[in-house]
């Protein structure tokens, strides 16, 4: 039984080992490898959270010779294991329903360069869940990086090229910000390890020797993430490498590339600062202020836009800031709403991605305002999915956004009188009669009949995206009705990072 | 004031940390703004090579079978400055690739000309 200690380090070693594979490959063989590698690793990972789930406490998986605390370690908990299995199971789904438009907007001959950048995402998505050595960390947020650059870059046209550049420069900006940020926690507490830095940041603050040094480290670390994950108001490049990219590339980019860092962002709180010490200064009241006017302001740009799948890119912003307002509260209750909104959230967008590419035959044009009108006649899944993925991020009962907005209200309700529970209340409220505004409209505009017969796309519709359609809309209806385990586990997890 | 003159290095880190970062997201030039990424990453290797150094102490290499730990400086923060030119070059070729590639297209280096370029060729 002890064997299943090693799958998490198989399931990131795996699509690492495959990325340069790949390379060497036909198109289609390396899209059978990936499809393989992508399955194997979900059943390592949920194979590592049964386990964990049955023994009850998470441990720490020694890599290399050298034990801590100067060795490298990976950690394996329920949280971890739990968003490992989520991510591998939505990266499926994602590449299988997008993969009518991969073959279309892809030549054949790079076609293997796409699954290079797939598999070797989903490796750094991994390394980044499981690492417990800040370092790691880092360089892992770097090959996430090109690999997401080379996932928006890959339909060669300029404006992908354009979003692929100024991703890079932002996304570059906030690594090197972790960068200097870990060198100077480096240079303070002499450690990397997050449980030895854990243990020299407390002292740190006992002393109140570097506390300083501490504060802009901690601020460093957040703003860089902050930037890689696209909060409010370090959004610029999003729009255009979400809204452009091909289907696959658009539904992984904005529901798992992202949450890796997110998730990083907090291991780091939990498991090297600690949340009382974030609180002290006060970290966390600035995000709750960015994260809240991410939720307004994202929506509001969503709203401007003709072309959904940039409206559908704004969305994310905002739901980036629901994710970070969680963080703010920072109650126990927060958390767990902001986490499982990461699998709300990841569960809807990338549906509404793939759903959208069907409606619009995955070309620009059709994505149009306009052109969209009717087009729900045409693909009715399709359809459906979108229609269901819209409701979901307004917050309609039965969905999974409507559950994670109750945890977050009940989080609201949970601080107590502080000024922050009116302000997330409202900003909640707000934030949804927003979406329910572009959200609502876009449904009713797709199912308006229309009485000529659009012009037939490029792209035929297929069973396969029927299928993962059908998949993602029974996880939505699972994360929002049976969401009682899922929180205990969240629950749980977070405990086991203490 | 003494403060910043002992810790000189660690000064002159930060502002050409603050330089680099300045570029990389200020200049228009995209040759320019990996100039930027290039001086930012190279003052966290100096920071980090700075705070691994100790005077007087040796490289962490045994070569005359001394094992005390006293002698040599630690060799984490080299290392991480290795791990870190790997990544900074790695991103650097993928940068210049994509320069390339948008200067083939559009003709121009200037990010805000491509905008522009990119925006009239999707309007029409």
């Amino acid at each position: 039984m002890d064997f299943v200690r090693n799958f998490p380090f198989f399931s990131i070693l795996l699509p690492m080992i495959s990325g340069p594979i790949s390379s060497v490959m036909s198109g289609k063989r390396a899209k059978r490898l990936n499809f393989a590698v992508v399955t194997v690793s979900g059943l390592l990972s949920v194979a590592a959270f049964v386990y964990v789930l049955y023994t009850g406490e998470a441990y720490n998986y020694r890599m290399g010779a050298f034990p801590a605390p100067f060795g490298n370690e990976i950690r394996v908990g329920l949280l971890e294991t739990m968003m490992a299995s989520f991510f591998c199971f939505v990266m499926l789904l994602s590449i299988v329903g997008g993969y009518r438009f991969t073959v279309v907007d892809i030549p054949a001959e790079k076609q293997n360069l796409f699954y290079i950048m797939m598999n070797l995402l989903l490796s750094s998505l991994l390394a980044l869940i499981y690492t417990n050595d800040m370092f790691t960390g880092y360089v892992f947020i770097e090959i996430n990086t090109i690999a997401a650059c080379g996932l928006i870059m890959i339909r060669g046209w300029g404006r992908n090229l354009l979003a692929a550049t100024k991703y890079m420069i932002m996304s570059l900006l906030g690594s090197g910000l972790v960068l200097i940020s870990l060198s100077i926690l480096y240079g303070i507490t002499g450690h990397l390890l997050m449980e030895p830095m854990h243990e020299a940041i407390v002292q740190i603050i006992e002393q109140r020797t570097y506390s300083e040094p501490l504060t802009v480290a901690v601020g460093l670390f957040c703003v860089g993430i902050a930037i890689k994950s696209a909060l409010f108001p370090f959004h610029s490049w999003l729009p255009d490498a979400y809204g452009y990219s091909t289907c696959a590339s658009s539904a992984i980019l904005s529901s798992l590339v992202s949450k890796g860092y997110i998730f990083l962002l907090i291991k780091f709180f939990y498991r090297v600062i600690g949340m009382d010490i974030i609180h002290t200064i006060q970290v966390d009241d600035v995000l709750f202020v960015f994260g809240i006017a991410g939720m307004v302001f994202g929506s509001i740009s969503a709203i401007q836009q003709t072309d959904v799948s940039r409206m559908i890119a704004f969305s994310s912003v905002a739901q980036i800031g629901y994710i970070y307002m969680g963080f703010g509260l920072n109650t126990e209750a927060g958390m767990i709403a902001s986490i499982f909104h990461i699998l709300a959230h990841a569960a809807g967008k990338s549906m509404l991605f793939i759903s959208l590419n069907s409606l619009s035959d995955g070309t620009w044009e059709y994505a149009n305002y306009r052109k969209l009108r009717g087009s729900a006649y045409r693909h009715r899944i399709a359809s459906l999915g979108f229609a269901i993925g819209s409701l979901s991020m307004v917050g309609i009962p039965l969905l999974a956004g409507f559950t994670s907005k109750v945890y977050y209200a009940k989080a609201a309700f949970g601080v107590g009188s502080s000024p922050k529970m009116l302000i997330a209340l409202v900003a909640l409220a707000i934030s949804t009669i927003l979406n329910a505004m572009y959200f609502i409209g876009q449904l009713i505009n797709i199912y308006t009949p229309i009485v000529t017969e659009p012009e037939p796309g490029t792209v035929k519709h297929s069973n396969v995206t029927r299928v993962a359609v059908f998949m993602f809309i029974a996880v939505n209806f699972v994360l929002g009705m049976g969401s009682e385990p899922v929180f205990r586990w969240i629950q749980t997890g977070l405990a086991q990072f203490m | 004031m003494d403060a910043l003159f002992e810790n000189y290095i660690s000064v002159v880190s930060m502002v050409l940390f603050g330089i680099g970062f300045g570029n990389l997201l200020l200049q228009k030039n995209l040759i320019k703004k990996i100039i930027g990424l290039n001086i930012m990453d190279t003052a966290v290797y100096l920071f980090l090579a700075s705070m691994g150094y100790i005077s007087g102490r040796l490289a962490p290499i045994i070569t005359d079978g001394d094992t005390t730990t006293s002698r040599y400086v630690n060799p984490i923060p080299s290392g991480l400055v290795l791990t870190g030119i790997v990544v900074s070059v790695s991103v650097t070729a993928l940068m210049l690739s994509l320069t390339i590639r948008l200067y083939r297209r559009y003709h121009t280096l200037d990010i805000d000309e491509i905008t522009l370029l990119v925006r009239r060729e999707h309007s029409e």
